[in-house]
């Protein structure tokens, strides 16, 4: 099982701008549950309260009101049932790859022989097993995310979740790592909440997107795509991508008042 | 297509020979120094061998006292004497002030309670202090320690506490989502990320530190090379007292290049990371 839910989640914080407090609600009252083995996508535009959703999903970051829970149980602060891929990788640039991987590892107890086998393991999921000795500021940015992913999915979490990880990536290193990502989903079956503003991104990868617009959930569209995608360059082409993409468009672009 | 290619492979070529052409024209970092130092001396020579030897000295002539001093035995003997207490003040100033700079960057209340005597601490007219210790620790060794230790202890502790407040939230986050402890995260992720900073802090000791043993030198049991300073001084010596002052500033650039040597042992990724850039 690997079931995520926030539970009538709402954030506020207050911002000293000068002199004037403003409290800001970053989500009101949110509701979803990502179910097992689907890939969620929250998308919306910047500062619409998509990433701190993830972030208290994740447990990084308390809620103000409202709960967490995975797979029905509510949860406090992180767990190793949540494995967290960052925007920026934040590979600690101190250790090569490979020791990247086994710190999540070490930090979930593992010690000895299976350590440092099990790391490689995850490192060639993600195709880099001839680079393992390299530090971070060796890798490109495609690798360091691809190192960020298998730190992650080697404490073999509940769920994967994912900050917009490939919105620094230059378009082509995004859609190779796009095409590898569903094809890891599809060998480990992982549930995945992940992060964009990138509309295709969302079709591409997407059981479920998630919208997201002033803090609210505005509505979840179901992308009527088969898995496995296949050939993601066609995909992209096809009259059914392009429907699902207008219909998030739509709900991004939705007159104000529509927005309760 | 044709043309494409052309001015592919003429851009390749370009690139190592305007490179290679750049490399050829730069003087090395090291040749430059040792210019700068060659000519200062030579300056010195010229000038100082026309002023009265009481009132200044040249190079020259600190070399022959140096070498009256070396051959002599006594040099070797004061440097040692003046070592002994540096080693044991700077090195207990490292062993106490990197845990007290974490300890305060690291946690709000310890900071707020502490750092204003860490602050504080750095300012201290530690001169005037001297009196004081001598009352409290008597003439010997330890008192030389102690002040070598309080000149010290506070560059390294603020650098430290620089540091860590300058570690970036989100790879202490990764610790916080991977369930790392705070001491964990502290040991594993904000030390060494803090690395540089406590390097530079040791580097900035090690002045502080020679200039503090010659004060301790000064103030205490007149010993070590800061004797040599003295009692030179007072027999109107002047060839003779510039010898240990020449070595201790020696002494401060070698132990500065060491400290160098060690953070490229403790931390390459920072010098690779600098290196590209």
């Amino acid at each position: 099982m690997g079931q995520v839910s926030l539970v009538d989640v709402s954030k506020q914080f207050t911002l000293r701008i000068d002199s004037n407090v403003h409290t800001v609600h970053a989500l009101r009252r949110v509701s979803f549950t990502i179910r097992d083995g689907e890939i969620a996508v929250l998308i919306g535009p910047s500062g619409c309260g998509k990433t701190t959703a993830l972030r208290i999903a994740m447990g990084l970051e308390p809620a103000s009101h409202g709960r967490v829970q995975v797979d029905g149980r509510d949860v406090h602060g992180c767990g190793h049932d949540r494995g967290m891929v960052f925007q920026h990788a934040e590979l600690l640039p101190w250790l090569n790859a490979v020791q990247n991987v086994m710190f999540g590892l070490e930090m979930k107890g593992m010690r000895g022989a299976q350590l440092r086998e099990t790391a490689m393991r995850y490192l060639d999921l993600v195709g880099l097993k001839e680079s393992w000795n390299r530090r971070p500021h060796q890798l490109s940015g495609g690798m360091k995310q691809r190192v960020g992913i298998a730190r992650a999915l080697a404490i073999d979490p509940k769920v994967l979740l994912m900050d917009e990880p490939f919105g620094a990536l230059d378009a082509q290193t995004r859609e190779s790592l796009q095409a590898e990502l569903l094809d890891i989903h599809a060998r480990t079956k992982k549930t995945i909440l992940f992060v964009t503003h990138d509309l295709d991104e969302a079709v591409l990868l997407a059981d479920r997107v998630l919208v997201i617009r002033e803090g609210a959930l505005q509505e979840i569209i179901d992308v009527p795509l088969p898995r496995p995608r296949g050939d993601l360059g066609a995909l992209r082409g096809s009259p059914e991508f392009a429907a699902t993409r207008y219909r998030i468009w739509q709900a991004l672009h939705q007159p104000p008042e529509a927005v309760h | 297509m044709v043309d494409l290619t052309s001015q592919d492979m003429s851009m390749n070529s370009m690139e190592p020979v305007g490179a290679r052409r750049t490399r050829s024209r730069q003087i090395p970092s090291w040749l430059i120094t040792i210019g700068t130092v060659a000519l200062f001396l030579l300056l010195w020579e010229l000038l100082g061998s026309h002023v009265n030897p009481v009132f200044g000295s040249y190079p020259s002539a600190i070399a022959v006292a140096g070498w009256e001093l070396a051959v002599s035995g006594v040099l070797g003997a004061a440097l040692m004497e003046s070592l002994k207490p540096f080693v044991a003040g700077y090195g207990l100033a490292i062993l106490l002030g990197v845990p007290l700079g974490l300890i305060l960057g690291r946690f709000r209340i310890m900071e707020a309670a502490f750092g204003i005597f860490v602050t504080g601490g750095y300012a201290m007219p530690l001169i005037a202090l001297v009196p004081l210790l001598i009352l409290w620790l008597g003439l010997g060794f330890w008192v030389k320690v102690s002040v070598i230790f309080l000149m010290c202890v506070f560059p390294i502790a603020i650098n430290t506490w620089l540091g860590v407040k300058v570690v970036s939230n989100t790879l202490v986050e990764v610790g916080r989502a991977f369930v790392a402890s705070d001491v964990v995260i502290v040991r594993r992720i904000v030390l060494p990320a803090t690395l540089p900073y406590i390097m530079a802090g040791l580097k900035l000791a090690v002045g502080r530190g020679v200039v503090a043993m010659v004060i301790a030198e000064f103030f205490t049991a007149i010993s070590g090379l800061g004797g040599i300073i003295i009692n030179s001084a007072n027999n109107f010596d002047t060839a003779r007292m510039f010898v240990p002052i020449v070595v201790l500033m020696v002494l401060a650039t070698l132990l500065n290049a060491l400290v160098g040597l060690i953070e490229r042992w403790v931390a390459p990724w920072q010098y690779e990371i600098a290196a590209r850039n």
